[in-house]
C-alpha cells in the first residue's frame, strides 16, 4: 500500500514537471516597417525564449545583429546608426501571461492570451501589453503575437533624410515554437 | 519507513526545484557564446584612392563614380582646377561576403582595370577572437594610350601593370579605424633600365567618425626610395565621407590625379607644398541584385513545418 502511494506521488510529481517550462534557442521574431516609399522587413531566427507554464512568466532575448535584412547596407545602417548594436547588443522582453488559468497545457488547442511586461530595446525599457495566442500541441507550445513599436519611444533617432522611408510605428511579429525544458 | 523517507526526499527535491527560479528565467538556458564580427570599419570599399578592408556584401553591385578636378593652383582662368575633369567609372560586385571583384575605366591613360579582393581574416570578438581584418588585393591595369614610339615593335603585355596588396586593418573603436597596406606594383614596361619594374610601397590609412553619418578619412603611400623617377612624389589624400541611405559621398583633396593603384602609388606628380592639389569626389551607389537571405528564410520555413 505504501509503495502504491509512493508510486502515485511520483506520478503526480512527474505530471507537475511535465507542466514546467518550455524554451527555444532559435525562435523567430520579425519586424516590418511600411511607408509609401519603402517597405522594410527584417527577420531574426536566433531568438531565445522561455515560458514557465506554472507561473506564466515569459522571457525573450535576441541579438540585434542577428536581424537579417534583404539589403546588406540597410542591415549595416540598422546596427551602426539606429540601434547601435555594439553598445546595446541585446533586446529583451520580461513579462507574464495574464490569463494563465485559461490555458490547459495538456490539451492541444489554440488559446488567446494577454501578455504584459517590459520590453528593452536600445537600452530603453518600456511597458508593453499585447494580445497573442498560445498554441498547445504534442511537441510543445507555440507563441504568436503582433504589436507595434515606436522607434522614438526607445530613443532610436531617425534622421530627416530618411524620415519618409522608415515608419513611425514598426510592427513586430513573434512566431516562436517552444519545446519542453528538461534539466 | 524507508519508503516514507524516500517520499519526503522526493518532496524536498520538488520544492527545491520550485524555488530556484532566479532573477531571469533565461539564465536556465545558459548563454551561447557567439562570434561578433567588426562591421563598417570604413564607409566604403575605398578609403579615398586606396582599397579599404570593406567588401561589398554578397549579391550587391556597387556603382562608383570617381572624379578629380584639376590643380587648385592652376589659377582663376581655370577656375582653380574645376574646369578640368578626370574620371573613373567602376562596377564592383560581391560574389560572397568575403570575395569581391571589380572593373573600371579611367580617363587617365585611357586605362581599363580589374581587381579581386578577398577577406582572409575578419576582426572579431567572442567565440572566435581575431584582432585584425586582413584582405588580399590584386589588380591589373591596361594602359590604352597610343604607343609613344609606334615605329618600334610594341607588345600588348607592355601595356600591363599589376598591383598586389595586403590590407591589414583594425576597427579600434566605434569611430576609429586604421589600416596598413604593404604594396608591390609590377610594371611590365618601364622607361629605362635604371627604373625598377617592381616598386615596393607601404600605405597607411584611417577614418575617424564625427557623427554616425560623417567621417574624416586620410591615406598616405610611402614609396621605398630609389625605385621610381624623382619627378614622382608620395600620394597623400584627405577627405570626408558623407553617408545618405544607399549612397556614400566621398569628398577629398589629393595630390594624385590617377585613381587606379599603379597611377596614384607610382605616378603621383603633385606636391602638397606647392599647391598641386586636386579636389575630388567619389560617389558610391549600391544595388541589391540578389536576395541573400532567401536561402536562410526557406531553410527556416522547411524546419518550421510541424
Amino acid at each position: 500500500m505504501k509503495s502504491f502511494i509512493a508510486l502515485l506521488l511520483i506520478g503526480i510529481s512527474l505530471q507537475v514537471s511535465a507542466q514546467g517550462k518550455y524554451f527555444t534557442r532559435n525562435g523567430t521574431i520579425t519586424f516590418f516597417s511600411s511607408t509609401p516609399v519603402e517597405d522594410i522587413k527584417a527577420e531574426n531566427f536566433g531568438v531565445m525564449a522561455i515560458l514557465d507554464a506554472e507561473t506564466g512568466q515569459l522571457e525573450f532575448s535576441l541579438l540585434m545583429k542577428s536581424f537579417n535584412f534583404k539589403k546588406a547596407l540597410m542591415q549595416e545602417h540598422f546596427n551602426e546608426n539606429y540601434v547601435e548594436s555594439d553598445i546595446y547588443p541585446k533586446s529583451t522582453f520580461k513579462g507574464e501571461v495574464l490569463n494563465l488559468s485559461d490555458i490547459d497545457f495538456s490539451a492541444p488547442g489554440t488559446y488567446p492570451v494577454q501578455v504584459k511586461g517590459q520590453l528593452t530595446i536600445h537600452g530603453e525599457t518600456r511597458d508593453v501589453t499585447t494580445d497573442g495566442e498560445i498554441v498547445v500541441s504534442e511537441k510543445g507550445v507555440a507563441l504568436k503575437a503582433e504589436f507595434p513599436v515606436k522607434p522614438a519611444d526607445y530613443k532610436i533617432e531617425i534622421p530627416k533624410v530618411v524620415e519618409n522611408k522608415i515608419a513611425q510605428e514598426i510592427l513586430v511579429t513573434v512566431s516562436t515554437e517552444l519545446e519542453p525544458f528538461k534539466r | 519507513m524507508k519508503k516514507f523517507a524516500g517520499i519526503v526526499f522526493l518532496f524536498i527535491g520538488i520544492s527545491l526545484s520550485a524555488q530556484d527560479d532566479g532573477e531571469s528565467l533565461l539564465d536556465l538556458l545558459g548563454e551561447e557564446e557567439t562570434t561578433n564580427y567588426a562591421t563598417a570599419s570604413f564607409k566604403a570599399t575605398r578609403i579615398i584612392n586606396s582599397p579599404s578592408i570593406e567588401n561589398v556584401s554578397e549579391g550587391v553591385l556597387d556603382f562608383r563614380i570617381s572624379h578629380r578636378f584639376g590643380r587648385v593652383n592652376s589659377g582663376a582662368q581655370e577656375f582653380f582646377g574645376l574646369d578640368a575633369a578626370t574620371i573613373r567609372l567602376g562596377l564592383d560586385y560581391g560574389i560572397t561576403d568575403r570575395l569581391m571583384v571589380g572593373i573600371g575605366r579611367s580617363t587617365v591613360q585611357k586605362a581599363v582595370d580589374g581587381f579581386v579582393k578577398y577577406k582572409l581574416l575578419r576582426q572579431s570578438t567572442g567565440k572566435k577572437n581575431m584582432p585584425i581584418t586582413l584582405s588580399l588585393y590584386s589588380s591589373m591595369m591596361i594602359n590604352w594610350q597610343d604607343w609613344p614610339e609606334p615605329e618600334r615593335e610594341n607588345y600588348f603585355t607592355s601595356r600591363l601593370t599589376y598591383t598586389y596588396q595586403v590590407l591589414i586593418g583594425r576597427k579600434f573603436s566605434k569611430s576609429t579605424s586604421l589600416m596598413l597596406m604593404p604594396t608591390m606594383v609590377h610594371r611590365n614596361l618601364v622607361d629605362n633600365t635604371s627604373i625598377a619594374n617592381d616598386v615596393y610601397a607601404i600605405g597607411i590609412g584611417g577614418r575617424q567618425k564625427i557623427t554616425s553619418r560623417l567621417a574624416i578619412t586620410a591615406e598616405y603611400y610611402y614609396v621605398l626610395p630609389d625605385q621610381i623617377e624623382e619627378i614622382y612624389t608620395n600620394s597623400l589624400s584627405v577627405g570626408v565621407d558623407i553617408e545618405t541611405g544607399g549612397h556614400v559621398f566621398q569628398l577629398h583633396m589629393t595630390n594624385s590625379l590617377g585613381m587606379m593603384d599603379k597611377q596614384y602609388i607610382t605616378e603621383t606628380t603633385g606636391e602638397w607644398g606647392a599647391g598641386d592639389i586636386h579636389i575630388g569626389f567619389n560617389i558610391s551607389r549600391v544595388f541589391t541584385i540578389k536576395d541573400r537571405n532567401k536561402d536562410k528564410v526557406e531553410k527556416k520555413k522547411e524546419k518550421d513545418d510541424w
